[in-house]
């Protein structure tokens, strides 16, 4: 199995705890076309990282650079969910069964249907053991 | 090598003894200032009643404005036709200060140069290029009588015109060079720059700008010397005051010249050995500007007796004005002591900002860091560990706890010239 093809490229944004970064940055992606498919914020004291999904992640790491941002790129992997009740305690069941360390997770639901975002430590060990459990990986190019 | 062995040297009895003489001779002379005889008399204070060195808590300190009222000649304690020489310090605001010598104070000047200069190696078979401005700056003349009182070959090559500068370097096989930190970094580009051999260079005289310890191993690495630190300032004659000996861990402070103390810049206490305060200076030899218990403004600390060169106790290199002192729940805190810090933790950078506000009655101190930009991984979980190495780190050093806060990379105020990178709003409110 080709694992490289599931692992998809997050981008993760330094952000100041103060009014008007995400709308500053959910901006400079408008303004290059870059579609955001999904995000999430993360807080400590004071500061947090913006992750985001989005299409064009090298464009996108560009333009945020070049206007001051602290850009990172993230391999995150993504699990089709059951959208229906009882579907994420299937997927968190299964990654819990098959001893997969996650970092974090977030959820979106777009055309792919529901989708679960999974920051893993051992991205390839991960990807083998949830598509032996049988769940769905979606695969990067879905996305970007 | 000593140029004066035996005062170099002198045991702590003796030493006071001479101390304690050059003093009183000091408070005698003084009274030829009016503004010290009215300081005296409104202090209360007689010259007898200088007994002991600890007396000299009784005067009052002089301060840098008092040197500005008194423009021009207000503390010459000699009669103008025995001053042979003027230089005058520029002050940031306002009036410059005038200083004047006698034939004897440049003679006692020279030779602490003169002390400073063979402690690190120096002698007349070197080569000097003196690449400090020769005006009214004391740090051109006074390195150049020194230099020569040891025998030296002297280069009065003052500032400016750098590739010529270099050219004489090379041409005339220099061995030594006094210049500013920032310049010798300047001429070690230059001379990169035109490809320029500096072979001949061994020691590296650098002062008149505060200086860290990383600067030093760059200018070592691309001029080929050894670096000294020297400290002087022109109240206290010029340059030549303190050096640092072959150990480079402190300068030696010439004590038959200059009794020091250290004091809380708030309180005016006295502090001991090992605290941080300002460095108070009376210095013990000068006839044409005598000055008692003259606040330099320079943050120091005296350090442990016992140097292995046998020379008498050490300051430590200068880290600050004592006007950038806060107090912090009591503590004193100095924005260059976070900058020591910031700079040795490569996953922030060196800008900082610090603000303090008084919380519950307690005062808070908040520092603003950026993250370096190239050591972003993108995890919070790194950067909540780097923010705790940063609050751990300033711990150690401040012995206070503080909140430090992450920034963007470039977010942060830059400064030229003179930084205001802290912000007190405890006045704000009550
Ligand atoms: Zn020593």
């Amino acid at each position: 199995m080709d694992v490289k093809k599931f692992v998809i490229k997050q981008i993760s944004v330094f952000s100041e705890n103060r009014p008007g970064r995400l709308a500053a940055i959910a901006h400079a992606l408008g303004e290059e076309n870059v579609n955001i498919l999904a995000f999430s914020i993360a807080e400590a004291n004071g500061f947090g990282v913006v992750r985001a999904l989005v299409d064009q992640p090298e464009k996108a790491y560009k333009k945020l650079s070049s206007i001051g941002f602290n850009v990172a790129f993230t391999d995150v992997i993504a699990v089709h969910m059951q959208d229906r009740p009882g579907g994420l305690y299937e997927i968190a069941k299964m990654l819990g069964d098959a001893n997969i360390n996650i970092e974090y997770s977030y959820a979106y639901s777009g055309k792919e249907g529901a989708v679960l975002i999974l920051r893993v430590d051992q991205v390839v060990d991960a990807i083998e053991k949830i598509s032996k459990s049988g769940a769905t990986l979606i695969e990067s190019s879905v996305f970007h | 090598m000593f140029w004066d062995k035996k005062i170099e040297t002198l045991k702590r009895d003796e030493l006071k003894s001479l101390q304690l003489k050059r003093l009183k001779k000091t408070v005698r002379q003084t009274l030829n200032v009016d503004f010290y005889r009215q300081h005296l008399s409104n202090a209360r204070i007689r010259v007898e009643d200088i007994r002991t060195l600890d007396d000299i808590e009784k005067i009052p300190f002089t301060k840098k404005q008092d040197l500005r009222d008194g423009y021009p000649f207000g503390f010459l304690a000699v009669p103008l036709n025995n001053v042979v020489r003027i230089h005058t310090t520029s002050g940031t605001t306002g009036k410059p200060t005038v200083v004047g010598y006698t034939r004897k104070d440049l003679d006692t000047w020279a030779d602490l140069i003169a002390r400073n200069m063979t402690m690190v190696g120096i002698t007349e078979d070197d080569v000097f290029q003196n690449m400090v401005n020769y005006g009214m700056f004391t740090g051109g003349l006074g390195f150049h009588y020194g230099a020569e009182k040891i025998g030296m070959t002297v280069i009065p090559s003052a500032t400016g015109n750098t590739k010529r500068q270099i050219e004489m370097i090379a041409d005339f096989g220099v061995t030594t060079i006094h210049c500013t930190p920032s310049y010798a970094m300047h001429l070690s580009e230059v001379a990169e720059e035109m490809h320029a051999s500096l072979d001949s260079l061994r020691t590296g005289i650098f002062g008149a700008e505060p200086w860290s310890e990383t600067m030093r191993h760059s200018l070592e690495e691309r001029l080929g010397v050894t670096a000294f630190d020297s400290y002087g300032l022109s109240e206290l004659f010029g340059p030549g005051v303190a050096f640092e000996c072959p150990e480079r861990n402190g300068l030696h402070i010439w004590h038959d010249a200059y009794l020091i103390e250290i004091i809380n810049p708030q309180t005016g206490e006295q502090l001991s050995d090992g605290e941080r305060g300002e460095l108070v200076v009376t210095p013990l030899m000068k006839e044409a500007m005598p000055l008692l218990r003259y606040r330099t403004g320079d943050i120091t600390m005296k350090m442990e007796d016992g140097c292995i060169c046998t020379r008498g106790q050490k300051i430590a290199r200068i880290t600050g004005r004592s006007d950038d002192m806060l107090v912090i729940r009591g503590i004193n805190v100095f924005p260059s002591q976070i900058e020591h810090v910031l700079l040795k933790i490569p996953e922030v950078g060196n800008q900082f900002m610090v603000y303090v506000d008084r919380v519950n009655h307690l005062d808070e101190m908040i520092v603003d860091v950026e993250i370096n930009r190239d050591n972003f991984s993108g995890e919070l979980a790194d950067l909540a560990r780097i923010q705790k190495k940063v609050v751990k780190e300033l711990r150690d050093a401040l012995e206070l706890r503080t909140t430090v806060k992450l920034v963007e990379p470039g977010s942060l105020p830059r400064f030229e010239g003179k930084a205001k990178r802290v912000i007190d709003r405890r006045g704000d409110t009550i």
